[in-house]
């Protein structure tokens, strides 16, 4: 037995679109599988995962607040993988223009400045994550280091800088030696979209990053750029496009936005640095980006998708008991999913007896 | 023992995990197969391994449990790549997370258990030999089978036949197709022989290295083996000697923090990420660009007809 694959000619978009929504199902019946198999009943956790947060207003706010750092983040991600660039570091970017970006918030701590710190806060966030971003691309370009593992090396380095800040310089002194700065003034803190609700500016910038990003993709010479230098290395190479410049500035575009995700996440709705400021946000966007086939739409969708599994996943640990780790698990599961969706749409795959089907 | 050749005793404990997982990843990356799941089955293998050993309180079945949870961490990601020809740096990501996530459900009850220690080899009269004594001849039985794997796995690829096939698969699927080579069979053992070392890498770090099970615990060992392959330009011997320099750096932060130098203890566990980067980069320095990366490396494959 084996497999055998014939690559299909005619592929539209809405088989792509199938793809996705058919992966997403059946990472759903091997999760409710697995979670059978823990002894539980399947249908009560898929009440509690996916029913009842989206039942409830304030689960809708929260859905949102979770998937705008994940939608900032795959959107970037999105300019990498289009150019088959692999940047597997952007929770490293996310903490970096997290840390650079609340450095404002905590020198300006406790005075009378105004209204120039948000706004450089957001534009130092951009620069740490662009700036870390880079690291991988330059080592990449110039010295033919692979991507992969140096951006993915750096995740560590930066999760360690955060936690020797909070841990020693930048410790709140009156916080009863808790490892977490002061909490950030009104002027250094990202306010709601609407009058005391819980969604931050930052989803604002997500929707445009994802609305200047259809433009960019779709319309411009960079957009097709990218696409040449993923799909057809050489093409673009005859063309005159520098893959050294792609790749600086994808990885920096990436890095920018993983950036301006983790300073709005610690300025709109975390208020402080701690020594974790994600959940794997930049790790699960890689799943986001791939589940939204790297459309700016299909992205949107993904995130707010991939935001209701942490948000089933926190209630399904109070009121199943069931570890966060199955969230985990599952998003793996679900990654592998879109990925043979994805082989399923461009070949046709049959299983064919050892000898047969030549 | 002196302290000198107690630091030497936990260097090797610390590169075996490192130089097993990274063995058998060289093997999957000559047949021609980028798999960036080392950490996810390693963390299986740590989980199965001593959920295995301390529900049988067998250190042999909780190996066997490691070795077979990894190979078949390894088998799922050949459906992946080998059977729908999927994006195999996308494939082995889901990997690493499917596994550190899977682990954590799997290792959940065994939380605060603890194993103890087993016997190392004992010759005696050779291990009272100063100094190297107890480095050469009084480890446990994992290092000595990490040596074996090391020599069998060069000798494998460079003497036999089937080495040989595995190799031309890895340089160019669609030459070794055309003479006929059985591309995808081969690539799917050396996939699972990537696992199985996998799983047993982590199977060593629950039962010999900390004796217990934490989430995380593998701590990005499985992507230092992965940059180690690189490191070692493909060859079994280079992998030998990274993973003990690695090994060497990961020991040497551990005691420069409990010495308290005044460098922040961040910084020192940033060392081996930061030597990992460095590695990277001073072997680009010497040799230029990709030196002995298989040809087909990352590539699917799809036969023509």
């Amino acid at each position: 037995m084996r497999f055998e694959l014939t690559p299909r000619t005619n592929v539209n978009s809405a088989m792509r679109i199938a793809a996705s929504i058919a992966a997403f199902i059946t990472s759903f019946l091997i999760a409710g599988f697995v979670i059978w198999l823990m002894g539980r009943s399947p249908i009560a956790a898929f009440d509690v995962y996916v029913l009842q947060p989206l039942a409830d207003p304030w689960s809708l706010q929260e859905l949102v607040v979770k998937a705008t750092p994940m939608a900032l983040i795959a959107i970037g991600l999105s300019y990498c993988f289009r150019a088959n660039l692999w940047n597997i570091g952007a929770e490293g970017q996310y903490v970096i223009g997290a840390v650079l970006g609340s450095w404002i918030a905590l020198r300006t701590h406790g005075t009378e400045a105004g209204a120039w710190v948000l706004p450089l806060m957001l534009l130092l966030g951009i620069l740490g994550g662009a700036f870390y971003g880079l690291i991988p691309a330059f080592l990449k370009t110039r010295f033919g280091v692979n991507e992969i593992l140096t951006s993915l090396m750096l995740v560590y380095v930066a999760q360690l800088t955060l936690d020797y800040l909070v841990r020693g310089p930048w410790r709140d002194p009156k916080g009863f030696n808790f490892p977490q700065s002061v909490t950030f003034d009104p002027a250094a803190t990202l306010p709601p979209v609407f009058e005391a609700g819980r969604v931050h500016y930052g989803a604002v910038f997500a929707l445009v990053a994802i609305l200047v990003t259809a433009v960019v993709l779709g319309r411009t010479l960079f957009g097709y750029r990218l696409k040449l230098t993923g799909d057809a290395p050489r093409a673009a190479r005859f063309a005159g496009f520098s893959s050294k410049a792609t790749t600086m500035a994808v990885f920096a575009i990436s890095g920018g936005l993983a950036g301006l995700a983790g300073i709005s996440e610690v300025s709109g709705q975390i208020g402080q640095l701690q020594p974790s400021i994600s959940p794997g946000y930049g790790f699960t966007a890689i799943t986001v980006a791939f589940l939204g086939r790297l459309n700016p739409i299909g992205i949107l969708v993904a995130s707010l998708v991939v935001a209701l599994t942490f948000i089933g996943g926190e209630s399904a640990q109070i009121l199943l008991k069931l570890p966060l780790d199955l969230t985990q698990a599952f998003q793996g599961i679900l990654l592998m999913c879109v990925l043979a969706a994805d082989a399923l749409v461009s070949y046709r795959v049959r299983l064919v007896n050892r000898g047969g089907g030549k | 023992m002196t302290t000198f050749e107690a630091i030497l005793l936990t260097i090797v404990t610390a590169s075996t995990p490192l130089l097993i997982a990274a063995m058998g990843e060289l093997v999957t990356e000559r047949s021609g197969v980028l798999n960036l799941g080392v950490e996810g089955m390693m963390a299986m293998g740590a989980a199965c391994s001593f959920a295995a050993a301390v529900t049988f309180d067998s250190t042999l079945l909780g190996v066997a449990a490691g070795i077979v949870a990894g190979a078949l961490m390894a088998a799922l990601f050949a459906l992946l790549v080998l059977g729908f020809a999927a994006n195999q740096t996308g494939s082995g990501l889901a990997l690493t997370i499917l596994g550190l996530g899977l682990s954590g459900l799997i290792g959940a009850p065994f939380v605060g258990a603890r194993r103890d220690p087993i016997a190392p080899v004992d010759i005696p009269g050779l291990s009272d030999i100063p100094v190297v004594g107890r480095l050469l001849f009084e480890q446990d039985l994992f290092v000595y089978a990490s040596i074996a794997l090391t020599v069998l796995v060069a000798l494998y690829l460079g003497r036999t036949r089937s080495g040989l096939m595995l190799r031309s698969i890895g340089e160019n699927h669609t030459s070794a197709n055309a003479l006929g080579l059985p591309v995808l069979s081969t690539r799917f053992r050396a996939i699972l022989f990537g696992g199985a070392c996998a799983g047993l890498a982590g199977a060593y770090l629950a039962l010999v290295y900390t004796r217990f099970w934490s989430p995380g615990m593998t701590a990005g060992r499985g992507w230092i083996a992965l940059a180690l392959v690189v490191f070692a330009a493909w060859r079994p011997g280079w992998v030998l000697v990274g993973a003990y320099i690695f090994g060497a750096a990961t020991v040497l932060q551990l005691h420069a923090q409990a010495a308290q130098f005044g460098v922040p203890s961040q910084l020192l566990s940033a060392v081996p990420y930061l030597a990992t980067i460095l590695a990277l980069l001073l072997l680009s320095l010497r040799h230029g660009r990709a030196i002995g990366t298989p040809g087909s490396l990352g590539v699917p494959f799809v036969p023509d007809r």
